[in-house]
């Protein structure tokens, strides 16, 4: 047998080849049309007509209806939610804003993909924007705009590992710096500073009406602890076990988490509620799995992304009343990160 | 009779290779291996290819599936950097058990088809997976996979070469496999720049890759024996044992071998460290991030033959002793307080740099100095080490970093480093000197 093999196999693997290539160029032609006639046609939501307004009593959302409009970011007034939905065209995949300042984490999609954090002011133009190291996954807003919390996914240090860990950061929405990595704070717990190496620090939540203060989540060797942080003094402190992707309540008394009830490989999140003045926890009747950051849209009610069955790249937002005898409802479909505007 | 041994061996290897009897006494020759013209074998140019094809398929994926999962499907991350250590540590049993395997049938074409042909199956498990564990059962394979194949296909690479040239055909197995590492992720973000939610077009796209990659093996290359010279006759069991044939050699043996690029993959902390370290300095590392991974992979592939060239010539564990020096000159200037373009684009030149002298030098060394019927067992016994040791590096690393802040740690790291090269090189020299000594 001879290295280069004889005519036959050559003729074999050449309309193997021809094959395989027409079948893949096949499916990536009717996906490209597919896609294009999706982008050209109409939103499969309402959409009001003008773009949104940063009006006081708002919902901020990513749209994720498909059609014109995929991506960008929405507005709904608090009192019509499932109304028809004002868009912009700022493309985001988490936004959170007050009434002056928008913070939208970004993809910017291009043979070098890289992620952006971008400020923009209430008619929607940029007014700042830096480089994050990952994909976004959560951001927040202190009350008076001052403030930027980023969390992002380090996505593998080299394309062969799927290792991810987590980025959080602070950063002063006017210029100046701020935090960097929230992993180079002391954590501690207990009283003793934390120094494993797989710390991992997500989900900022800022107190209301203070400066200095947030809660976040951190994990090191398995365990995940609610941490209080302070900027100035750069430490975490552990006040609570098991509390994930913390969000204060407007009045500033509980916070609002994902709890993980299954292992720590095949997670099951339920929604539930911290006291913080008396560590009490409750778990709310909501029995499908939430991954995301809760947002309150008054100090009864919660709000949070789910993904929608069968339609990946869609996804719903649901509400709940923080009494754990009350059901969840859907507030506004084909939408994604919720960021009430007060 | 030591000598006949071995050249008995090389005239196996060159027959099989079409090649000339004289082969055998170039190679004897103390003068080096300039005796005979280089001359590509065709079956390195097709595993080369089939590499690529293979390349292009697993990094296109591999470069948007943390988007996919977290952007796309939403599902949290965390978990999966969990398993991947599980992973690796699986992917290591896998790989000894194949290159077993592998030496036990004589024959690694099957083997490695195997290998590849795993891997293009979960490409299929891809376009139907949406949970987390189907996801890690898809991953998962496909790590088994690339640990099944990587052995026996660096069999197949030793057999097929030019003993005088055995670096050097090394390396251009690694420039094509690097051509497709490097193209794949751009030709997967390129689709999705095209569709931004265009991740099953990726995914039936890397399938057609893997296809026609593990076709090209199973039409193109011949199923070449490895083992004891003298076919199918009984030679197997009267082959040289380990420790055995090294003397014959220019180099020094595989045990010594396998302690030096264990204690040098100790103290290599993996790339994904040192570009946190240039992007903790420099924003620019920050918004071209996934280039740098581009970068190390194009001077990689850009290096991959000259130093194979260089390793025939002047040694194989010399250029593999040197390719460390590289890296340590990499620490050091990514430690220092320098930012900006040109000290990046320098620490991207020796990283890749560092590959190209030790990653093909490495495989050719293993199977230079392994017994021929031991020949994937040794290859898979270097790649073990090396990735088990770095896995090592990678967690110590972290610790460090921690408790040091980067710059400090990557100077610790380095220092070690130094001592390390010293020592692995004295090692090296002594299996050198042992040798001379025959």
């Amino acid at each position: 047998m001879t290295p280069a093999g004889s005519t036959p196999r050559w003729g074999i693997l050449l309309l193997v080849t021809a094959l395989v290539i027409a079948a893949a160029g096949t499916y990536a032609a009717i996906a490209f049309g597919r896609f294009q006639e999706s982008m050209a046609a109409a939103s499969s939501a309402r959409v009001a007509s003008g773009v949104a307004e940063l009006t006081k009593a708002t919902v901020l959302f990513r749209n994720t209806a498909s059609g014109q409009g995929y991506g960008m970011i929405g507005s709904v007034p608090l009192s019509e939610p499932a109304g028809a939905r004002s868009l912009t065209d700022v493309a985001c995949d988490r936004v959170y804003g007050t009434l002056q300042d928008i913070v939208c984490l970004k993809t910017n999609r291009g043979l070098v993909t890289n992620f952006e954090a971008v400020l923009l002011d209430p008619d929607w133009q940029q007014t700042r924007s830096w480089a994050v190291p990952g994909i976004p996954s959560r951001t927040r807003m202190n009350t008076d705009g001052s403030l930027v919390a980023t969390t992002v996914f380090v996505t593998g240090h080299s394309y062969g590992s799927a290792g991810f860990s987590t980025e959080t950061s602070i950063t002063a929405a006017q210029g100046g710096g701020g935090t960097g990595s929230l992993e180079d704070f002391a954590l501690l717990v207990n009283g003793t500073r934390i120094t494993a190496a797989d710390r991992n620090i997500w989900g900022v939540t800022f107190v209301p009406g203070q400066s200095d203060t947030f809660y976040a989540t951190a994990a090191s060797s398995g365990r995940i602890w609610l941490v209080k942080g302070s900027i100035s003094a750069r430490t975490l402190t552990a006040v609570h076990d098991g509390v994930e992707c913390p969000s204060i309540s407007p009045d500033g008394t509980r916070i609002a988490y994902k709890k993980n009830t299954g292992g720590p490989l095949a997670a099951h999140w339920r929604v539930a509620l911290l006291d913080l003045a008396t560590g009490t926890e409750t778990v709310l009747s909501e029995q499908r799995s939430v991954d995301d950051q809760i947002e309150w849209l008054d100090d009864q009610t919660l709000l949070y992304g789910l993904a929608r069955d069968g339609a990946a790249g869609d996804s719903d937002i649901w509400q709940i009343n923080v009494d754990p005898a009350s059901r969840s409802a859907l507030y506004i479909e084909h939408a994604w990160s919720p960021s009430v505007v007060r | 009779m030591l000598r006949q041994e071995g050249s008995a061996i090389y005239l196996s290897i060159s027959d099989r290779n079409g090649g000339k009897k004289d082969l055998a006494s170039a190679d004897l020759s103390p003068a080096g291996p300039r005796g005979k013209p280089f001359r590509l074998s065709p079956v390195i140019l097709c595993l080369g290819l089939v590499s690529m094809l293979t390349d292009v398929s697993s990094e296109s994926v591999s470069a948007i599936l943390p988007l996919y999962i977290t952007g796309f499907l939403g599902l949290s991350t965390i978990a999966f950097g969990i398993l991947d250590g599980i992973n690796q540590g699986a992917s290591a049993i896998v790989r000894i058990a194949a290159s077993h395997a592998s030496d036990r049938l004589g024959r690694p074409k099957g083997v490695a088809l195997a290998g590849y042909g795993l891997s293009m199956l979960a490409r299929i498990g891809l376009l139907f997976a949406s949970g987390f564990w189907a996801l890690t059962g898809v991953v998962t394979a496909d790590r088994i996979g690339k640990g099944i194949r990587t052995a026996p296909r660096d069999a197949l690479i030793a057999v097929s070469a030019q003993p005088e040239y055995l670096a050097r055909h090394f390396g251009v197995h690694r420039m094509l496999d690097n051509i497709g590492a490097a193209s794949g992720p751009l030709l997967a973000f390129f689709i999705l720049m095209l569709v931004p939610n265009g991740y099953g077009i990726v995914f039936v796209v890397s399938l057609a890759f893997a296809a026609v990659g593990v076709a090209a093996l199973a039409l193109l290359v011949p199923n070449l024996k490895t083992g004891a010279p003298g076919g199918s006759k009984p030679a197997g069991k009267t082959g040289p044992a380990w420790g055995f044939r090294w003397r014959l050699l220019r180099e020094p043996g595989i045990g010594r071998l396998l302690v030096a690029a264990g204690i040098l993959g100790l103290l290599t902390v993996g790339d994904g460290f040192i570009y946190l370290v240039l992007q903790d300095r420099d924003s620019f590392a920050v918004q071209w991030f996934p280039l740098l991974y581009v970068g190390t992979n194009v001077v990689f592939l850009v290096l991959a033959v000259p130093l194979g060239r260089l390793a025939d010539r002047w040694g194989k564990a010399r250029v593999f002793v040197a390719g460390h020096v590289a890296l340590l000159a990499c620490y050091l200037l990514a430690a220092a307080p320098l930012g900006g373009l040109g000290p990046t684009v320098a620490c991207l030149v020796l990283l890749g740099a560092f590959y190209a002298a030790t990653d093909g030098v490495l495989a050719a060394l293993a199977s230079q100095l392994t017994p021929p019927d031991k020949l994937a067992t040794g290859l898979g016994a270097a790649q073990t080490v090396v990735a088990l040791s770095r896995m090592a590096a990678s967690a110590g690393f972290g610790v460090l970093w921690f408790a040091l802040g980067p710059s400090t740690a990557m100077t610790v790291v380095g220092s070690c480093l130094a001592a390390a090269v010293a020592a692995s090189w004295f090692i090296l020299r002594g299996g050198l000197r042992q040798r001379t000594a025959v």
